[in-house]
């Protein structure tokens, strides 16, 4: 136990001195590197434009409210666009990703190299935001629904795939065995002994991604790829900020309802 | 459990199935479909407009595999170096607000009104995508790394001051007594009987956070708040693919980058 000694006394203390040397350096660096890299930013910055940011906030604000409650009549269809988007997206995610799980898992993958391909089809999947993936298939496809559903596609692929991939690891291997034994084909161990085992999670999962999903169709029409992101950008475009006001409104409800349901479902399930 | 056909000679097992009411699985599966036609229903799909896009993608792709790292060198560095300063430096600021406000959002420690205030800013910061609350800070301090820093802080708590209320909510109550029976005050009880249950989770979820801005301040430069983001539309703007493909290798490159190290620092804390 680390104990000082002055003056004959002896002190508890938590550390002895080489670590708390250790941790004085790390909190040392760590402020250094958090200054410089502010100071980037603070270069990167027109403060000019910055200091009068109270009264921007309250100049937006007064745009703001009232918002435009008669604008809520147009957001239906950009609504119902928006969980188009999200549900649509999370269901190809979901048929593809599932495929490539057994592929990725340690103990159902047909072959080593196989295994590292689809982990990296995972990796390239999820280190891409799906706004990028938008302004990808945007150009491609053209502005649209169908622009947003295949972005959400791309970027869920990699998050439902590792998670279901984790999950597929953490399987149980004695009701492998059994169905082995049985001489069960292939096909038949996975779909009777693995599947069960992981149909919950994968569940789970991917009511989880729709959730996230919803978030993000509500920000892909920023690059035109549909949904309620095509009103948001035309009334920041146009300054209309009680428009935007009241769409914040509107998406605001659209997720807190999304995250219940998803919640109550992941309920149900578990 | 299982259903069995008793006429027929042989008998048959089959799978139970997961929603035993037979209304219910049978209303559901409808109700799916239904919903499913009239979301594919609503997707218009101009046929005219992919055939030309594919064409297009073909030159992507063509340009994709061609990666021009040269060129718009100075572009992408300071794009690069603006999303990394803009994550470190909002990580830790979102950390230092995410500690008052999940402690003032765990139920067990904190007053009432409090409480409601806390649970009240994480809701907002949850609810809103990246790069909606980005639109707001960009109307505040104007383009530039500033407002990204402000998005990303803000995001962070959504996330982290929920999880650490979460798992304040969850502590062992008996050093909490103990050390209030000592006549500690509120800051020394937090300090002695709340923080060491919860800081090494904290630690990790912090860490966790670093990957999580690193993925969304590629993206919310796409509404001016700095980062590569801006350089990255831009390049699709100008349909700069081999541009475009360079900044996204370097993106995902990035990503895998941190999550390893992210991995193995909150493998080593566990």
């Amino acid at each position: 136990m680390p104990v000082h000694t002055a003056n004959d006394v002896k002190i508890w203390q938590r550390y002895d001195t080489a670590t708390r040397l250790r941790q004085w350096g790390g909190w040392i660096a760590g402020t250094v590197i958090t200054l410089i890299c502010w100071q980037v930013i603070s270069n990167g910055t027109r403060w000019e434009f910055a200091a009068d940011a109270p009264q921007q906030l309250g100049i937006f604000l007064q745009r703001m409210f009232p918002p435009d409650w008669s604008y809520v009549n147009q957001l239906w269809k950009p609504l119902w666009d928006t969980i188009t988007i999200a549900t649509l997206g999370t269901l190809v995610a979901v048929i593809i990703a599932l495929p490539l799980s057994f592929l990725a898992a340690r103990n159902t993958t047909p072959h080593p190299i196989v295994r590292y391909l689809t982990l990296l089809v995972i990796v390239v999947s999820r280190s891409v935001n799906s706004l990028i993936w938008a302004l990808i298939i945007v150009a491609i496809t053209g502005p649209g629904v169908l622009a947003g559903i295949i972005a959400i596609a791309l970027r869920s692929i990699g998050f439902i795939g590792k998670l279901a991939f984790e999950s597929i690891e953490e399987t149980s291997r004695e009701p492998v065995e059994a169905i082995t034994a049985t001489g069960a084909s292939r096909l038949q161990v996975l779909s009777y002994s693995i599947l069960p085992q992981v149909m919950p999670s994968f569940a789970g999962i991917s009511i989880f991604r729709w959730d996230i999903n919803i978030r993000e169709a509500t920000v892909l029409g920023l690059v035109g790829a549909g949904g309620i992101g095509l009103n948001l950008n035309a009334a920041v475009n146009l300054l209309r900020w009680d428009q935007a006001g009241m769409i914040f409104i509107v998406i605001f409800g659209l997720v807190l309802i999304s995250e219940a349901v998803s919640a109550q479902v992941r309920k149900a399930i578990i | 459990m299982a259903e069995v056909a008793s006429s027929s000679p042989h008998r048959h097992w089959r799978k139970p199935p997961w929603i035993q009411n037979r209304w219910l699985r049978w209303g559901m599966v409808l109700g799916a479909l239904v919903y499913l036609a009239l979301a594919i229903g609503s997707v218009s799909v101009d046929s005219a407009r992919i055939a030309r896009g594919l064409e297009r993608g073909g030159r992507m792709i063509a340009a994709f595999l061609q990666p021009d790292f040269v060129s718009r060198w100075d572009d992408i560095q300071i794009g690069v170096l603006e999303s990394l300063t803009m994550t470190v430096v909002s990580t830790i600021a979102g950390v230092l607000l995410s500690v008052p406000i999940g402690l003032g959002a765990a139920r067990n420690i904190a007053p009432t009104p409090i409480y409601l205030i806390c649970r009240g800013i994480i809701t907002v910061s949850r609810t809103f995508q990246e790069v909606v609350i980005a639109i707001v800070f960009v109307v505040m301090f104007g383009f530039g790394p500033l407002a990204g820093v402000c998005t990303l802080a803000f995001a962070t708590i959504g996330f982290l001051a929920k999880l650490l209320a979460e798992d304040i909510e969850e502590i062992d109550p008996a050093p909490l007594e103990a050390i209030r029976a000592t006549g500690a005050g509120w800051l020394k009880t937090i300090t002695y009987a709340v923080m060491p249950q919860v800081s090494a989770r904290l630690v990790g979820l912090s860490v966790y956070r670093f990957d999580i801005n690193l993925r969304e301040s590629a993206i919310v430069g796409i509404v001016g708040a700095g980062g590569i983001g801006s350089t990255l539309q831009a390049t699709f703007n100008r349909y700069d693919y081999d541009v475009a493909s360079a900044i996204l290798i370097i993106i995902i490159t990035l990503v895998m980058l941190t999550e390893l190290i992210s991995a193995q620092i909150r493998k080593r804390l566990q």
